[in-house]
């Protein structure tokens, strides 16, 4: 089996187009584990990890962005001046796996494959990140809307890389919060991100639909309020909004009731923790 | 607890394990790490059913495949198709029908794993589906034909003792359900076996509990004489009770002999959650009856066991169940009924704790709910109804076993509760963890009690017994034992036993395997009592020898002789000689059989001197529960246990802190889910043992009142720990939540709704 090794984001993108059948690697934590089950039968690898750019990530003051490279891991995330950029991408890190996960598993490899209770992802929605992509011919960047568009499912043409995020910083609160049945190490049951940019709320759900799911109408709701009538009888109010808008499915891991009654819990908790009340 | 002053490694130091550095540094050789020349993989095919009948098998699709070079069904078990623990009701491979979701129906071998994987999938199985059994009351009441040619009940039994009729003021009931635990060892299940030159024979090396029931198991099904068949033991890489059945020990033998060939099996993570019995799930619901002052006058209880599809241990199971209905507790009248049935569920046996797991769950919610009735609070409740040495259990056998029950339940109360929680605790600290769910304010801390008593070895009649030999030459010990070390350490304590009793210092053991007798089943808290009983009479034995030697050549009657430390001395003159000096040119070797006392049958009214000997121990658990999200932190356990005499504090510590960990796993997260007869969560991604964050805070003293009935006074410390610490810790979430809760794992749709 072919595995290459790019040194450069030019090389990567030819070596795709040349091989579309290609598999990306950057940390391996997910593609590993399908290769391990028999889920996945790679021909060809191209393992992303020495492209310098994508491992690189930068607060840009001037235009108010972050830049995270697909290859950063949560391990990166999870301190210093990025997590003060992005308390909440931190938080999110870390509650994602074990050390020796955060240490692999990268951004890129968790909207490379998008799954609903991917924790990074709700961040990426609340903060209204914009997902950047190449091929060997263009470049394109879409909204995290657009690119996740169903479970495990995103809008990723099979000639395109991601090359990284630009997340907007905002000026004020943001938090996540992720609920499963053990103290660390766990697939979310439920998980909300909420931030606050210009004394607006906004918020996105995990493992509550097919996809991570913006709760515009509570957004709404809640800012037509306004942040600073904000008491624990609306923030109980704001959960029931937000369960609203939540499609939780019954599974092993847990029920549709429970994740509905637990999102609107960590909605609400957020939200005071937002306003400090 | 004795603490030594001893630099040496004798009874009651902690002495190192042998295999420690190696485990730790990823040198020791796990049965899964065990390779041989010319070696083929084998792998299993297994059922997607829970019950089907089998149309055909066509496995010509998987000869066809280059590499393949065997491809076994239930056609080809050459000797007794089925085998089993107690009974001898399982199919090495189902041959008309399959009873349970992952039960195999063919094996492969071939030169790579991926091979097998192709030709497994290259075998036509036509099923007819079946509706499957998978409420065991449906198994009870017979609303559902027989699923098996025994029947679907496995075994009934009751238990009448006093009067059932008597009653009194305060009556508490319950109905207690306890979810399908699985003993989840690191180490999945593999064997090499490798057969003889002549084709006569077979060598297979396994991580087992028990090789020579192994042993026996698979010269039955290989249609082979036991002496053909000869079992060496593999690393063991953890067993908790799912090693004591076989899982792929004839096929992987049966392959090798068809093949003339090594071959290896070696099970995945999903496959292993297939390939061993779990924990029984149980339904139980008891009333108590007693007085105001809270004593018991009659205990009234049923148990339903949900045994799966086959029968393993499940009888076993059941009768330490109902004979533990009363918990450490007097009770002068009772009246239980105890079902194991069959289903189409996965086959349960054997786990730490053995049916008194799912009993003492219900018998300490029936002492918090007398405490509520009575007013009396948790622990005075307990005291009051202690059970002694001397006392009569329902089943009419007379409790010989020392009973410090009282000093455990004292001395885990004594011990300092935690803190309280700061005004800005440690995210990691709350209950949610990393997933920083909880604030401060959102959170509730709650206590609970939970107190048990466990049968030691086995029970109903079973001439249990262990081998040891001892070698002394020269003034080095060798030791020779079949006893499987799955980690309880008995590789560290057999040295130490031989150390005390011989006065030497190097002493080292042969390989584990079936080269001499019997030691009986790594389970049920025995093999400190039973091998280590065996060591120590070997070693006995030897110490005579050598003094008989002694006494001869210094002309000394070697009765007077004594070791002190490493030298013999005349305890009556001025002889001090070194046992080195002393055993110089000269051997010795004596084997010891170790039995434990007999015991009987229960008769139909489960009356019977049934056990051998029973170990306490009390568990006070402090939990944090943030309510509305239904999320736990066990916060701490303390616990107080009865040891006996401690032999090695840093092995019993062990033993008591991974049993606590084990019974917070079935306390709040560790469950196979199963509808249907399908098996949802098989893999450590969904069914979630506790990690490194959950784990409590564990206070531990160890109460030491030698046993005069054990060898050297110690009970078996294996299972106590990890038996009421379950109950404390619902316990304590119900103290936190005021919610009543019956079943366990505590989910949390049962905290918050
Ligand atoms: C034990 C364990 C625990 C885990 N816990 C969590 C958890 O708590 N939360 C969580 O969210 N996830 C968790 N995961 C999943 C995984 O760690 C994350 O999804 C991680 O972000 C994947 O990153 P990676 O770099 O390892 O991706 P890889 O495995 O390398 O790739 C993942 C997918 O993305 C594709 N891909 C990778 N890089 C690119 C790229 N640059 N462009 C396009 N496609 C790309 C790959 O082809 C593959 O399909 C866990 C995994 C394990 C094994």
């Amino acid at each position: 089996m072919p595995i290459f090794i790019p040194s450069s984001l030019t090389e990567a993108t030819q070596l795709l187009s040349k091989n579309p059948d290609a598999h990306l690697l950057t940390g391996g934590t997910d593609m590993m584990v399908e290769v391990n089950f028999n889920h996945r039968h790679p021909d060809t690898v191209i393992a992303l990890r020495n492209i310098p750019e994508f491992q690189r990530w930068n607060i840009d003051t001037a235009s108010g962005l972050v830049h995270i490279g697909s290859s950063v891991p949560y391990a990166t995330m999870e301190h210093g001046d990025l997590a003060k950029a992005l308390p909440a991408l931190a938080e999110a890190a870390r509650t994602v796996g074990s050390p020796q996960i955060r240490a692999a598993g990268s951004i890129g490899g968790n909207l490379g494959t998008c799954s609903p209770a991917g924790d990074s992802l709700p961040v990426l929605a609340a903060l209204d990140a914009v997902v950047h992509l190449q091929s060997e011919s263009s470049r394109r960047s879409v909204s995290f809307a657009e690119f996740m568009v169903g479970p495990k499912r995103n809008s990723r043409l099979p000639n395109e890389i991601i090359t990284g995020v630009s997340i907007p910083i905002t000026n004020g609160w943001q938090g996540y919060a992720k609920v499963g049945v053990r103290n660390a190490m766990v697939i979310s049951v439920a998980s909300v991100c909420l931030a606050i940019h210009d004394n607006k709320v906004r918020v996105a759900l995990g493992s509550l639909g097919p996809t991570i799911i913006r709760c515009t109408e509570s957004e709404n709701w809640i800012n037509s309020i306004g942040l600073a009538n904000i008491d624990h009888s609306l923030a109980k109010e704001f959960a029931d909004h937000v369960r609203a808008e939540s499609r939780p499915i019954d599974d092993h891991r847990s029920t549709a009731e429970y994740r509905r009654h637990a999102v609107g819990v960590l909605a609400a908790r957020l939200l005071l923790r937002g306003v400090q009340k | 607890m004795t603490i030594t002053k001893t630099q040496r490694d004798i009874l009651g130091s902690s002495a190192l394990r042998p295999d420690g550095i190696s485990k730790v540094q990823g040198d020791f050789a796990f049965s899964s790490d065990l390779h041989a020349e010319n070696m083929l993989w084998g792998a299993t095919l297994r059922s997607p059913h829970p019950y089907a009948r089998i149309v055909s098998i066509d496995v010509s699709g998987a000869w066809k495949i280059a590499g393949v070079e065997c491809v076994i069904t239930a056609e080809d078990v050459p000797g007794q198709l089925t085998y089993g623990l107690i009974s001898e009701d399982q199919p090495v491979f189902a041959r008309d029908v399959v009873r349970y979701m992952g039960e195999p129906v063919a094996a492969v071998a071939a030169d790579h794993p991926e091979t097998c994987r192709r030709a497994l999938a290259a075998i036509q199985v036509v099923y007819e589906v079946l509706t499957p059994l998978t409420n065991p009351e449906h198994a009870i009441d017979a609303s559902h034909e027989p699923i098996h040619p025994d029947g679907n009940i496995i075994r009934r039994q009751r238990i009448m003792h006093g009067d059932p009729t008597a009653t009194a003021p305060i009556v508490v009931e319950g109905t207690y359900d306890i979810g399908m635990q699985d003993q989840a060892f690191l180490g999945t299940e593999s064997a090499l076996a490798i057969p003889d030159h002549d084709g006569a024979g077979v060598e297979v090396f396994v991580a087992t509990q028990w090789l020579h029931e192994d042993r026996k198991q698979m010269a039955k099904c290989l249609g082979m004489p036991e002496e053909k068949v000869r079992l060496v033991l593999g690393g063991v890489g953890g067993a908790f009770g799912a090693r004591e059945d076989i899982s792929l020990q004839v096929h992987t033998a049966l392959l090798a002999m068809r093949t003339s060939r090594p071959v290896k099996m070696q099970y995945g993570r999903e496959e292993s959650f297939f390939g061993h019995v779990h924990r029984h799930p149980a339904q139980i619901w008891m009333r108590h009856h007693a007085n105001t002052d809270g004593r018991i006058v009659k205990i009234e209880a049923r148990f339903v066991f949900d045994g799966g599809a086959y029968s393993s241990t499940s009888s076993a199971v059941l009768i330490n169940g109902v004979t533990h209905t009363q918990g450490p507790y007097q009770c002068p009248n009772a009246v239980v009924d105890g079902y194991a049935v069959r289903t189409n569920n996965p086959p349960c046996g054997a786990m730490r704790g053995f049916g008194v797991v799912q009993a003492c769950f219900a018998h300490e919610g029936q002492m918090d709910k007398l405490a509520a009735a009575t007013g009396i609070d948790e622990v005075e409740i307990r005291l009051r109804n202690i059970i002694h040495t001397g006392d009569t259990m329902i089943t009419g056998q007379v409790l010989e076993s020392v009973a410090p029950l009282e000093r455990c339940i004292r001395e885990t109360a004594a011990m300092p509760l935690p803190a309280e929680m700061g005004s800005h605790p440690h995210e990691l600290d709350l209950p949610g963890g990393s997933g920083r769910t909880a604030d401060r304010r959102n959170i509730v801390r709650g206590i609970g009690w939970g107190v048990s008593m466990k049968n030691l070895m086995y029970s109903e009649g079973f001439d249990d017994y262990s081998t040891a030999r001892c070698t002394l030459t020269n003034g080095s010990v060798e030791l020779k034992f079949a006893t499987s070390e799955v980690g309880q350490g008995f590789v560290t304590l057999a040295p130490q036993i031989a150390r005390s009793v011989l006065g030497v210092d190097n002493v080292t053991y042969d390989t584990i395997d079936t080269q001499i007798g019997s030691a009986g089943s790594t389970s049920a808290s025995r093999q400190t009592w039973m091998s280590g009983g065996a060591v120590d009479g070997a070693c006995r034995m030897v110490r005579e020898r050598l003094f008989e030697h002694v006494g001869a050549v210094h002309n000394i009657d070697p009765l007077r002789l004594a070791i002190d430390d490493t030298d013999i001395i005349d305890t009556v003159g001025t002889l001090r000689i070194s046992v080195q000096e002393a055993s110089a040119n000269f051997s010795v070797s004596e084997t010891y059989e170790y039995h434990h006392r007999k015991t009987e049958d229960l008769d139909e009214n489960g009356q019977g001197n049934c056990h051998v000997a029973f170990a306490f121990v009390a568990h006070r658990a402090v939990v944090d529960v943030d309510v509305e999200l239904g999320l736990v932190k066990v916060v701490q356990i303390a616990t107080a246990q009865d040891v006996g005499r401690v032999l090695n504090p840093m092995s019993v510590t062990g033993q008591i802190e991974g049993g606590i960990a084990q019974g917070l796993g079935l306390a709040v997260m560790e469950e196979i889910i199963v509808t249907n007869g399908i098996v949802r969560n098989p893999s450590f991604t969904d069914y979630l043992l506790p990690t490194a964050l959950d784990a409590p805070q564990v206070v531990i003293s160890m109460i030491e009142v030698p046993d005069p009935q054990a060898p050297m006074g110690a009970k078996g410390v294996g299972e106590a720990p990890c038996i009421s610490v379950t109950p404390a810790i619902v316990a304590a979430i119900r103290n936190a939540t005021g919610k009543s809760i019956d079943r366990c794992p505590v989910r949390p749709q049962d905290i918050c709704f």
